[in-house]
């Protein structure tokens, strides 16, 4: 057990925070709230931040006082043996003018043959002038048979001049994931999406993005990279909707090794004459002429080939 | 030293690219040019183990290094300038200069490494060798790339091309200074007269043979001479016809 203030859980949460949420062993600089099995294992409000369970469904309520500047919220969920179905009601309302760090890792753990599974919904307002970054970083570990399954949800509401950028990271262990990201932005609003999948063995994962560019001037940038090694498959599915003057970029980069396999679907959808929407796609396996190049640096193919992948998800 | 014997490749057709080309290193400086298509490219990848010859041997230091893979070659000393820069998605140029260099490298190092290609560090450190970075700003890393080596021998294939006039000033003096005050030895692809100008020996490669080679005092007159020949047929005696 954790001697820390206000936080009590096992170690196998202790190993995943170290994992997914920045901690140092030691303590979560700011704001908190642990989930651990569909508990709560600790919570901290702060002068700016609070954070109160909710009334309906499991979950909590963030909301971050208007100006709120720099602080960083950590709201780290994790299952801990097989057997447990999770499912968590997030909800985050980012005060006017506020500009804040939300760390929202997910570890999963299983040494059983049960399914162990996490499902977070999250929902974000943010209010004009807000500014929000957005931490997600997954991992499973264990060496049980039972499935590891994380499966996010995050709507999102950007009203103008608001800005989320999210920064989400799954590296393998998780055998089955669907992320489904939506958001609507208001006048010159801007959605920031950075993904990076990797995938091996049996696992599957899916993403859905899913954008609505209604306010004049939003602005929307979906970069979705992975890795599909082994015999493990993954869609990636986007539609941006410019419904004004707005600018829409979606891509989808995926390296193929071994057996894996990758669908990619991105799709645009333009309403209004001045949307200018743009998406990519790009599918394969490594490039022989960057091994080579790395190769002629005195790398072996092996380590020419983890240092390509090791960049690509960076 | 670099030492070739009796080189040759041959594309899948049979047609001769390298024709039995044997050469033996003894300056510091050596410059290879001729006429496109005559091998020049092919020849440098065969040194750099990119292609490996049909027939023949390349000995480095006396070594045999024919049937040693490009890993094993890069490890023997042997660095490789690509024509076109390769672009990766991810890896940015600091990566791959402290890839290129085996160890980790200074801020002031790599300052200093990418000043030699005429490239600021702080602007261009962190930036990913993608597609994003103009063709001459990659030939440029791609450069950098060699020079961190700090190899026995460093392979250039036409260094020149893509790079702006002041950048290209900088690489001869960059050449100059290798040659000058360290021990490698420089094989440079070029159709420059800058460069050949500096070369300690030239070597014309034209229809997968060695047509001539010396010293740059003997190769360079004729070479520029022909070079009207070839450059304006109705020239003659210094009066266009």
């Amino acid at each position: 057990m954790s001697d820390i203030m206000d936080i009590n859980f096992n170690a196998v949460t202790g190993d995943l925070l170290k994992m997914i949420s920045d901690y140092d062993g030691t303590e979560f600089k700011g704001a908190y709230n642990i989930r651990q099995d569909s508990e709560c294992a600790g919570r901290k409000s702060s002068e700016n931040v609070s954070i109160e369970p909710k009334t309906d469904n499991p979950g909590i309520v963030i909301t971050v006082k208007p100006g709120t500047k720099g602080e960083t919220v950590f709201i780290p969920a994790c299952v801990t043996h097989s057997n447990v179905d999770d499912l968590v009601y997030n909800d985050f309302y980012i005060g006017e003018g506020a500009d804040v760090v939300i760390v929202a890792g997910c570890g999963v753990h299983s040494d059983g043959e049960e399914t162990a599974r996490h499902n977070g919904i999250h929902r974000f307002f943010l209010a004009k002038d807000s500014k929000v970054l957005y931490k997600e970083k997954h991992v499973g570990t264990g060496t049980g048979t039972g499935l590891k399954k994380i499966d996010p949800v995050t709507d999102c509401y950007l009203e103008e001049n608001s800005r989320l950028e999210m920064d989400t990271i799954q590296l393998g262990g998780v055998d089955r994931s669907t992320r489904n990201t939506s958001a609507v932005l208001g006048k010159n609003a801007k959605i920031i999406v950075r993904e990076r999948i990797m995938t091996d063995n049996e696992e599957v994962a899916i993403t859905n993005f899913k954008v609505k560019l209604d306010g004049e001037d939003s602005g929307a940038d979906l970069v979705s990279r992975s890795v599909a090694k082994g015999n493990s498959h993954q869609e990636f599915y986007s539609l941006v909707e410019g419904n004004n003057r707005c600018t829409g970029h979606s891509a989808c980069d995926a390296i193929l090794a071994e057996n894996g396999t990758v669908d990619a679907q991105p799709a645009l959808n333009a309403s209004h004459v001045d949307a200018a929407l743009i998406h990519e796609a790009a599918i394969g396996k490594i490039a022989g002429e960057q091994l080579m190049k790395l190769r002629t640096l005195g790398l072996t193919e092996e380590e020419a080939e983890a240092k390509i992948i090791e960049g690509f998800l960076k | 030293m670099l030492e070739l014997k009796n080189l040759t490749w041959r594309l899948p057709s049979g047609e001769k690219i390298v024709d039995d080309i044997s050469y033996k290193a003894t300056q510091k400086l050596i410059v290879i040019t001729g006429p496109n298509g005559g091998g020049k490219t092919t020849l440098a990848k065969l040194i750099a183990g990119v292609e490996a010859p049909d027939s023949g041997r390349i000995l480095l230091d006396g070594e045999d290094i024919t049937d040693l893979d490009i890993t094993q070659r890069a490890q023997k000393g042997v660095a490789y300038a690509f024509q076109q820069p390769v672009r990766f998605k991810g890896l940015t140029v600091r990566d791959l200069l402290i890839l290129a260099a085996g160890e980790h490298m200074k801020e002031t190092s790599l300052c200093e490494l990418l000043g030699k290609v005429g490239l600021c560090a702080e602007e261009y450190i962190d930036r990913e060798m993608s597609t994003a970075l103009s063709g001459g700003e990659a030939k440029r890393i791609e450069i950098a790339t060699v020079l961190a080596r700090k190899a026995k021998l460093s392979v250039f294939d036409e260094p020149e091309a893509g790079i702006d006039l002041w950048s290209f000033s900088k690489l001869v003096e960059t050449f100059e200074d290798i040659r000058n005050n360290t021990d490698g030895t420089l094989v440079v692809i070029s159709h420059q007269e800058r460069i050949l100008s500096i070369a300690d020996e030239i070597i014309v490669v034209a229809n997968g043979k060695i047509r001539t080679a010396g010293p740059r005092e003997e190769i360079l007159p004729a070479l520029l001479k022909g070079e009207y020949t070839c450059s304006c047929p109705r020239r003659n005696g210094g009066v266009c016809q």
